[in-house]
């Protein structure tokens, strides 16, 4: 509009002095206001995520004892501490372990399940709203439930496991069995999800690709594979980081799966401790020692990223942000 | 697992916590009305048993409204509140209650209460037990923290239907026969298990450990994970090196349930009748009719403790200086620490008075629980709380214990040896001691 109006040549002097600034307050405009509107967000950001961040690096150079009234500066104690600390990096190996079993297959049924709700099903909008009941399900109620399916005595779980004359698991006692259980009560929330996000973008695929797919012979299983999976890959991307940033950070899941004394420990032998639990359990009870729980946030903010970056190269690498013509030509 | 969702949730109930924090901790924002009633809130772990307490003082003070926060909850969902409450400057209520283990941790950082001294509480000295009252003070006396309430003497839960059912004796006086001993105390369960009745001689063994450290650590060193200079002596106590052996005795015979303590599994187990006994402070009495439910009226009763004596548990009840009704608060705190306000507890959910006048009351020394098959719980609890022997505990006592029960709780769920469960009690517990 504005750059229309400027190029169209004045009329009169007068009027054109009044275009003239007119035109000057709207090239202003275009180049403020833009920054104007998404401007309450980084102002927000900057109140509740720079602030923060910068404050916790601050506690983390400190030996900050939550009731105490001094904080002495320790410089990087707390982090070299922390490196040589081996609940530290047996939370680390938890929550990457968890976060593996859950986030692969979460996302392949979501694929799966978004490939299914693509299809001419009938009450189709009922079927895709059901997939996202888990999630707006509170976390909490669903890690209880979770939890006491997964009992050892009074499980469900372990009940149909006897049905089918297997042995009883201990799945909270039990490193492995305990991050299957989270994992499972992850997938459960999220994958309907992340279903809905594929099938947004599956259904941007134009038609026509896999008319001609049909032409050339290709059946449902290899139009799935080779049409719409490839042109799926930057959401997959997407999904991918934000499924990583959600996995580092997992803590209701964990923290109410166990009950009892100390359930911050994940177990008695920190079965299922994650990082953000070790870090709960550092900044408050029972050791309020909220230097060292900074330190531990810190680094967790740093693995993000690593783990972040990390996805995003691997997913290039195999291709991601493929354009639709490259997918279609495969 | 999206984030986004997820921490605007978080934002949203971190929001509305805060919002409730701010009317409901400081005293219902009611500055504004007043003339209208001031709200008092107090904030208590567990079963404390004051709600016919709160009623009759209301009724005496028409201008006063009481509220209470966190029945039922365990001590470990509640501290970690609490404190963070304190460190924040705001949340706490105007009364709140501070079990033994974490009043050392408190009393290291006294600004955070009224120092109660300054408030006439001196004249109260009185009221409780010596060793109880000298507890809430701070190490260097200038300072009473919080006023007693309760004290844990032990005593030996038990169902009598189970008992039955595996050819024991029923009878309260006959079970404490028993086990003069808690090698006795062994010998009976591992009949008891022989009789498979399907149900378990005991909880979880991280209970029992705890009772019998308390029991041994009070009739010999007087302190148990820190000596009184402060050391840890996990590894060189005896009393603790004593009371771990008791314990994998126990284990070992397979006695116990393995159910984790305060967990639901705990829970339930208790309604569904899945062990014998249970080590059974005072308080505990109300824990497990709340737990077990009324189903179960009659079919508990108490016997004695083996071994002699002993005590766990027990708290303070202190007022912040975050509150913004102070003299109010501490004249309700005055009020439920009194003889008659621990008799009215004790007669409600059963935590022992600290009170002597309390403990001879006849209220007290004859009172029965129906509950527990009509236990003279007055006589059983009572008997020796006045010359109960307190045992010091250190100032990261909470991170230490957590520790050394995690390491008894590794041995009962097999994934340690009970050698490799005392490297890791040891260990552990100098690390925790270290942070």
């Amino acid at each position: 509009m504005t750059v229309q109006l400027d190029a169209r040549p004045p009329a009169a002097p007068a009027a054109g002095h009044q275009r003239l600034s007119s035109g000057r307050l709207s090239r202003l405009d275009t180049r403020l206001s833009p920054y104007l509107y998404i401007a309450p967000f980084f102002l927000l950001f900057a109140v509740f995520g720079v602030y923060p961040l910068a404050y916790t690096f601050w506690v983390s150079l400190h030996d900050w004892d939550l009731l105490g009234t001094d904080h002495p500066f320790v410089g990087a104690e707390n982090y070299t501490r922390l490196l040589a600390d081996v609940d530290f990096w047996h939370a680390l190996v938890n929550t990457l372990g968890i976060f593996v079993i859950s986030t692969v297959p979460q996302l392949l049924a979501a694929l799966w399940l978004a490939n299914l709700l693509n299809r001419g099903l009938r009450g189709r909008t009922g079927w895709r709203m059901a997939v996202l009941v888990p999630n707006v399900t509170s976390t909490a109620a669903v890690a209880i439930v979770f939890g006491v399916l997964f009992g050892r005595e009074f499980g469900m779980v372990n009940w149909l496991l006897d049905l089918v004359g297997m042995d009883a698991i201990e799945w909270k006692s039990n490193r492995v069995a305990s991050w299957v259980a989270i994992s499972a009560m992850v997938d459960w929330r999220w994958t309907g999800y992340n279903a809905l996000i594929l099938l947004a973008a599956m259904q941007a695929i134009p038609r026509d690709l896999y008319e001609a797919a049909a032409i050339d012979g290709a059946n449902r299983a290899r139009q799935f594979w080779s049409v719409t999976v490839p042109l799926l890959k930057p959401t997959i991307i997407f999904c991918t980081i934000i499924a990583t940033i959600g996995g580092l950070q997992l803590f209701t899941e964990p923290r109410m799966f166990h009950s009892g004394t100390n359930p911050i420990r994940g177990g008695p032998l920190r079965e299922s401790q994650t990082l953000t639990m070790y870090m709960f359990e550092n900044a408050f009870a029972p050791h309020y020692n909220f230097g060292y729980g900074s330190a531990v946030a810190w680094l967790l903010f740093a693995l993000i990223a690593l783990v972040a970056a990390v996805n995003v190269l691997v997913l290039r690498r195999l291709g991601g942000g493929a354009g639709p013509r490259k997918g279609a030509t495969r | 697992m999206a984030v986004l969702p997820r921490r605007r949730l978080a934002a949203v109930a971190l929001a509305a916590t805060t919002a409730l924090l701010v009317t409901a901790g400081c005293g219902g924002g009611d500055d504004a009305e007043a003339d209208g009633p001031i709200t008092l809130t107090v904030d208590v772990f567990g079963q404390f048993g004051y709600d016919q307490l709160y009623q009759e003082y209301m009724a005496a003070h028409p201008d006063v409204k009481i509220v209470e926060r966190g029945t039922g909850s365990n001590l470990d969902e509640y501290s970690p509140k609490l404190t963070q409450w304190l460190a924040a400057g705001r949340g706490a209520g105007d009364i709140v209650a501070i079990e033994e283990g974490l009043l050392v941790e408190y009393k290291a950082n006294p600004g955070n209460f009224v120092n109660l001294l300054d408030h006439g509480a001196a004249d109260l000295k009185g009221n409780f037990l010596e060793w109880k009252w000298n507890a809430g003070l701070t190490a260097d006396g200038k300072q009473l923290i919080g006023l007693g309430t309760d004290v844990g003497g032990i005593a030996i839960c038990y169902r009598k239907d189970l008992f039955e059912k595996a050819g024991l004796p029923t009878e309260r006086d006959a079970v404490s026969k028993l086990w003069p001993t808690w090698q006795d105390y062994i010998a009976t369960g591992e009949k008891f298990v022989a009789a498979k009745t399907g149900a378990s001689f005991l909880d979880a063994a991280t209970n029992t450990f705890n009772t019998i450290l308390l029991q041994t650590a009070g009739n010999t060193t007087g302190y148990s994970y820190y000596d009184t200079s402060g050391n840890v002596v996990v590894d060189s106590n005896p009393a603790v090196r004593q009371a771990w052996d008791t314990t994998m005795d126990i284990i070992d015979s397979g006695l116990s349930g393995r159910y984790g303590s305060w967990s639901e599994e705990w829970v339930s187990a208790f309604k569904q009748t899945k062990f014998a006994t249970i080590a059974c402070p005072a308080w505990m009495t109300g824990v497990i009719e709340g737990n077990a439910g009324p189903a179960a009226k009659g079919k508990w009763d108490i016997a004695r403790v083996p071994g002699s004596g002993g005590n766990w548990g027990g708290s303070h009840l202190a007022v912040p200086k975050q509150s913004k009704h102070q003299a109010e608060a501490i004249e309700l705190a005055t009020f439920l620490t009194s003889a008659k306000g621990q008799i009215g507890a004790f007669k409600a959910k059963g935590p022992l008075p600290s009170s002597p006048q309390a403990l001879d009351d006849p209220a007290i020394a004859g009172s029965t629980n129906a509950y527990f098959s009509g236990a003279p719980v007055g006589a059983i609890f009572g008997t020796g709380a006045k010359s109960l022997k307190p045992v010091y505990m250190g100032p990261k006592n909470q991170a230490v214990r957590t520790e050394v029960e995690n390491a008894v709780r590794t041995v009962e769920l097999g994934q340690r040896s009970p050698a490799q469960g005392w490297t890791d009690a040891v260990t552990n517990a100098k690390k925790a001691a270290a942070k």
